[in-house]
């Protein structure tokens, strides 16, 4: 009989995203770094969403600091985040052993299918302010949700063209599960004893207060209205090469999102009023989404 | 004769989707089969989270040889035309044979092997597959449910040649995904092959035994702990399209949790993480565990499976008791109903806070009716939909009305006012109890009233198998309502009851406007009242019969159906209708000849005095005609009082006395007779006959 594996460790929090990286990077994924303005999800970063248009093959991972404003509890819920992180894997076009891929991703981090009770639930995701959607699953794992698992059909109001596979791992959950912690800010950081809560505790409260209290409707009004106009003249300017500027367009698409997402928080969104918010970010998304694609083919 | 197995591997299929993804395929494979040709002695179709199966017992290895006799041109048609069949047949013009002067081609067409058949049925049904939702995977444009992994297609033991967009059926599947000592795929020989072996793979074939599977090993998990299962078929049903091996582990819950409503508990456990609830043997509270149904046997026992799961349902009841803590906050209920006006009830109907408003009023006004106080039944009605804003129904819609119950309760409302908030949804469906509390009786049917109202005004009417505001369901609830409580509504004053909220200023004047849109509700209640007694086997042209005389009170009309169809049942009754036909016939009959006469037959019978003796100006007068004369005479007023007093069944044995006289009256009497005022009396008195019948239905409109 062979001689029982070493109990290890858990993965401490930063290992868990330096095994996730590696294990990807194996799998021919470039690794990117997180995009430098305020997304509520990983898929808004363009390397997901502007890369999953077009016929073009792409393979990425990258940890993405993901902003939801009205999820803010002050620090003092032990689940709920108005700053967490998402992992992202996109795979275009989706590799048929996809699933096989995802489960070694588990196995590599200390999750091992035989002794946890891992599910693929269905679930079909959409994102209505970037207009895209998918078919796929919820995974579970012990009844956590652990990864949106997605194969895209839309992005930007646009059918793909050839489907990727994105995957979506929410780190915090994950790492809580492995290291069979029951509150977030007790997750170890690192394996030197620094705690998640030292490092973004605070960052809860301030931003809790400020998201709820502080931020000011008018002039976050003033600045997404500012971004809604500013869209469609970017597009309408050239690069040195003749191309129609989408990647400055689409930043300002993002900014309009989650200055959405703050007026959303503060309460100034009436029921009635957001479809058509959503829409009108919806509307920019897609007017990025087009120049790109039309880039693309021409390109 | 040899068997087909397909299998359809694909990756994980929504477990909403299979039950019906089986009959699907049964279905289309059975229908492009036999058009082909080919016939059988069985077929099965399963369905699981990574398969479609289909077995067809007992298939021919090929079609029958053919032989057809084609009918061609004349012999004497042009030569043209005669070489043209000869070139359509393959055959020379000695091989023709000749009837009555036309050309004849015997032709015989060969029987196809069956695998070319199945090839042919599986693309056509792969392509064309009907799945609620369907994808795209990869750069192919092929749609599946999930990305189609793999196909067995084994014909008699042997692959069947098939290939779809690049992949090839052939003999080989896989066992679970994660349980057995072998992974991957593994060959099949047949159908109780694939079955075994598949089981030994940890893979139950049939969402039967699935289930069995479930229940018996959670009630052992359970009973092991002196606890039981609640039970629950949905949550069954959808957790037996989650697992190939499904393997019950009971898991235990933070007992101090148990301070939330149990609504809410069982709703947490079952949306978000479908596990089964648990109580105490004999008991009805819940018990502080859970059943989790798991995919895989660990080798733990599932110890660290149930700590996991255990760990989830904390974090999601504390999210649960975190809303429940801030919905009974002060002044909660204030600041629902001013979010109200911020929401949308529909784009032509306003606001929820308008609904609101016109609720209140009409559950005031139905209130005398349904014996309610007016002003509770009012407050109610207010504070009905408010929970619609709180945070707990917004995590967990299904638990409207049930929440706005206990937060009114603890606001201090009086019990029928609370309960009346809870209930005013009810019956949510066929099985579904309806409130009897007058209160929450006022409320649920203003509730009712006024979406069907509102729709129908505005014309979006149920089409079909679409009906997206579940308008019939509403209307069933309304009937439910007034029979089980037995309240006395006139749906002509409850719908105009309804059509005011609509008038003034919260609604704007569209909805009001529609002209025809009494009839057309009364009309659909009478549909889904058809509908009804038809379930419960009564027959539906009696309910046109009673709606026929205009009368609009619910429970009246179901009485009255109820007691005809017994009549009509019966000897008496059915001896009854068909004399009345006669009757009826012969008078249609006339007023087809002489239509502008018609309405005279209704003039009084002219008395012919007594004993059937003859009498001046009318004529003779049979003992049988004066008997009927005499019977309806004292029958008339006896149903009239008697249907006043709703006493149905005394009209009905009056009518059914008549009987003897009516039979005896076509037996020995001629309508037809030659002295015109005696058939003008003889008609007039069918035509009492009639009239005194349709007191109670128009029998007219009884089929049969």
């Amino acid at each position: 009989m062979p001689a029982p594996a070493p109990v290890s460790e858990p993965l401490s929090f930063q290992d868990l995203i330096l095994t996730l990286q590696h294990y990807w990077s194996a799998q021919g994924c470039l690794l990117l770094q997180p995009y430098d303005l305020e997304v509520g999800a990983g898929t808004l970063h363009p390397a997901t969403v502007l890369r999953a248009l077009g016929r073009r093959p792409w393979r990425a991972a990258y940890v993405q600091p993901s902003r939801r404003p009205a999820d803010g509890r002050y620090g003092e819920n032990p689940n709920r985040l108005q700053h967490y992180y998402q992992f992202q894997v996109i795979l275009k076009p989706n590799p048929p052993e996809l699933q096989d891929l995802y489960l070694g991703s588990l196995k590599a981090i200390g999750l091992d299918p035989a002794a946890h009770d891992i599910r693929f639930v269905e679930d079909d995701w959409e994102n209505p302010t970037v207009g895209a959607w998918g078919l796929g699953w919820e995974v579970w794992c012990d009844g956590m949700e652990v990864t949106q698992y997605t194969y895209f059909q839309g992005v930007g109001g646009l059918e793909v063209e050839v489907v990727s596979g994105e995957l979506t791992y929410g780190l915090e959950r994950l790492a809580m599960y492995v290291q069979g912690v029951d509150n977030v800010y007790d997750l170890r950081f690192n394996t030197a004893g620094v705690r998640y809560g030292e490092v973004f505790l605070e960052n809860e409260r301030q931003n809790s207060a400020f998201n709820f209290e502080i931020a000011d409707v008018a002039t976050l009004q003033r600045q997404f209205e500012d971004m809604e106009r500013d869209v469609p003249r970017i597009l309408a300017g050239r690069g040195p090469q003749g191309q129609a500027l989408v990647l400055p367009a689409y930043d300002r698409a993002l900014k309009a999102s989650h200055l959405f997402n703050l007026m959303d928080a503060r309460g100034a969104i009436a029921v009635a009023e957001r479809q058509s918010y959503i829409g009108r970010i919806r509307d920019l998304v897609r007017a990025c989404a087009e120049a790109w694609v039309a880039q693309e083919a021409a390109a | 004769m040899p068997d087909l197995l397909i299998e359809l591997f694909s990756e994980e299929i929504p477990a909403r989707m299979q039950a019906q993804a089986a009959r699907d395929l049964a279905r289309l494979a059975a229908e492009r089969l036999s058009a082909a040709g080919l016939s059988w002695e069985g077929q099965d179709a399963f369905c699981g989270p990574r398969r479609l199966t289909l077995h067809v017992r007992g298939l021919p290895a090929a079609t029958p040889d053919l032989t057809e006799s084609l009918k061609g041109p004349k012999a004497s048609a042009p030569p043209q035309a005669v070489e043209g069949f000869l070139r359509k047949t393959g055959l020379t013009r000695e091989q023709l044979d000749e009837r009555d002067g036309v050309l004849y081609a015997t032709v015989r067409r060969s029987g196809r092997p069956t695998p070319a058949i199945v090839a042919e049925m599986l693309d056509s049904v792969i392509r064309s597959f009907p799945w609620p939702k369907s994808m795209r995977s990869g750069a192919s444009t092929f749609r599946w449910v999930r990305p189609l992994r793999r196909i067995v297609a084994l014909f008699d033991g042997q692959v069947v040649p098939f290939e779809i967009e690049g992949l090839w059926a052939g003999d080989l599947t896989e066992g679970h995904r994660f349980m057995g000592e072998a992974q991957g795929a593994f060959p099949v020989a047949g159908f109780e092959d694939y079955r075994a072996r598949l089981a030994e793979r940890f893979v139950l074939l049939e969402t039967q035994a699935r289930k069995a599977r479930i229940l018996e090993r959670a009630q052992a998990v359970c009973a092991a702990r002196g606890l039981e299962l609640v039970p629950d078929a949905g949550l069954l049903d959808e957790v037996a399209g989650l697992a190939e091996w499904p393997t019950p582990v009971l898991g235990d819950m933070d007992p101090s949790f148990l301070d939330l409503p149990p609504e809410v508990i069982r709703t947490s456990m079952r949306t978000h993480q479908k596990y089964f609830a648990v109580r105490r043997q004999g008991e009805t509270d819940l018990a502080p565990h859970f059943v989790v149904v798991a995919n895989v046997e660990a080798a733990d026992g599932g110890a660290e499976i149930a700590r996991g799961n255990g760990r989830v349902l904390s974090a999601r009841l504390s999210d649960a008791r975190y809303f429940w803590d801030e919905d009974r906050k002060a002044g909660a209920f204030e600041r629902w109903l001013d979010r109200l006006k911020g929401v949308t009830f529909h784009a032509r109907l306003g606001t929820m806070a308008e609904r609101v408003a016109r609720l209140a009023v009409l559950a005031r006004a139905l209130a005398p009716a349904v014996g309610a106080d007016p002003g509770l039944a009012e407050r109610a009605a207010r504070l009905a939909k408010a929970d619609l804003a709180s945070a707990m129904v917004g995590e967990f819609p299904e638990l409207q009305g049930v929440m706005g119950g206990y937060y009114a309760r603890m606001a201090g409302e009086p019990d029928a006012v609370a309960d009346a908030v809870r209930d005013h949804y009810r019956p949510l469906g066929p099985g579904d109890t309806v409130p009897t509390e007058p209160v929450a009786v006022a409320v649920a049917l203003a509730d009712k009233l006024d979406t069907l109202t509102g729709f129908f005004a505005i014309g979006e009417t149920p089409t079909g198998s679409k009906d997206p505001y579940a308008l019939r369901r509403a209307a069933l609830g309304v009937i439910r309502l007034v029979r089980e409580t037995g309240v006395r509504l006139p749906l002509r004053d409850a719908i105009s009851a309804a059509r005011q909220g609509f008038g003034g200023p919260a609604g704007g004047a569209g909805p009001s406007d529609a002209p025809d849109l009494e009839a057309e509700l009364r009309a659909f209640f009478a549909d889904r009242l058809k509908v009804m007694l038809r379930d419960e086997g009564r027959r539906h042209d009696l309910v046109d019969a009673v709606f026929a005389l205009g009368d609009d009170d619910l429970v009246r009309i179901i009485a009255r159906v109820e007691a005809l169809d017994a009549f009509l049942r019966s000897e008496d009754g059915a001896n009854l209708l068909a004399g009345y036909r006669r009757a009826a016939n012969i008078l249609k009959a006339e007023a087809r000849k002489t239509p502008a006469e018609a309405p005279s037959y209704d003039a009084p019978v002219e008395d012919g005095g007594h004993g059937g003796a003859p009498h001046g100006g009318v004529g003779a007068v049979a003992p049988e005609e004066a008997a009927l004369r005499q019977a309806l005479a004292a029958a008339e007023p006896e149903i009239r009082q008697a249907l006043e007093m709703e006493r149905l069944d005394q009209a009905l044995q009056a009518l059914a006395a008549l009987r003897p006289a009516v039979d005896a009256f076509f037996d020995k009497v001629l309508v037809n007779d030659p002295d015109p005022a005696v058939r003008l009396n003889r008609l007039r008195l069918l035509s009492s006959l009639r009239r005194t019948a349709s007191r109670i239905a128009d029998l007219d409109r009884v089929e049969g």
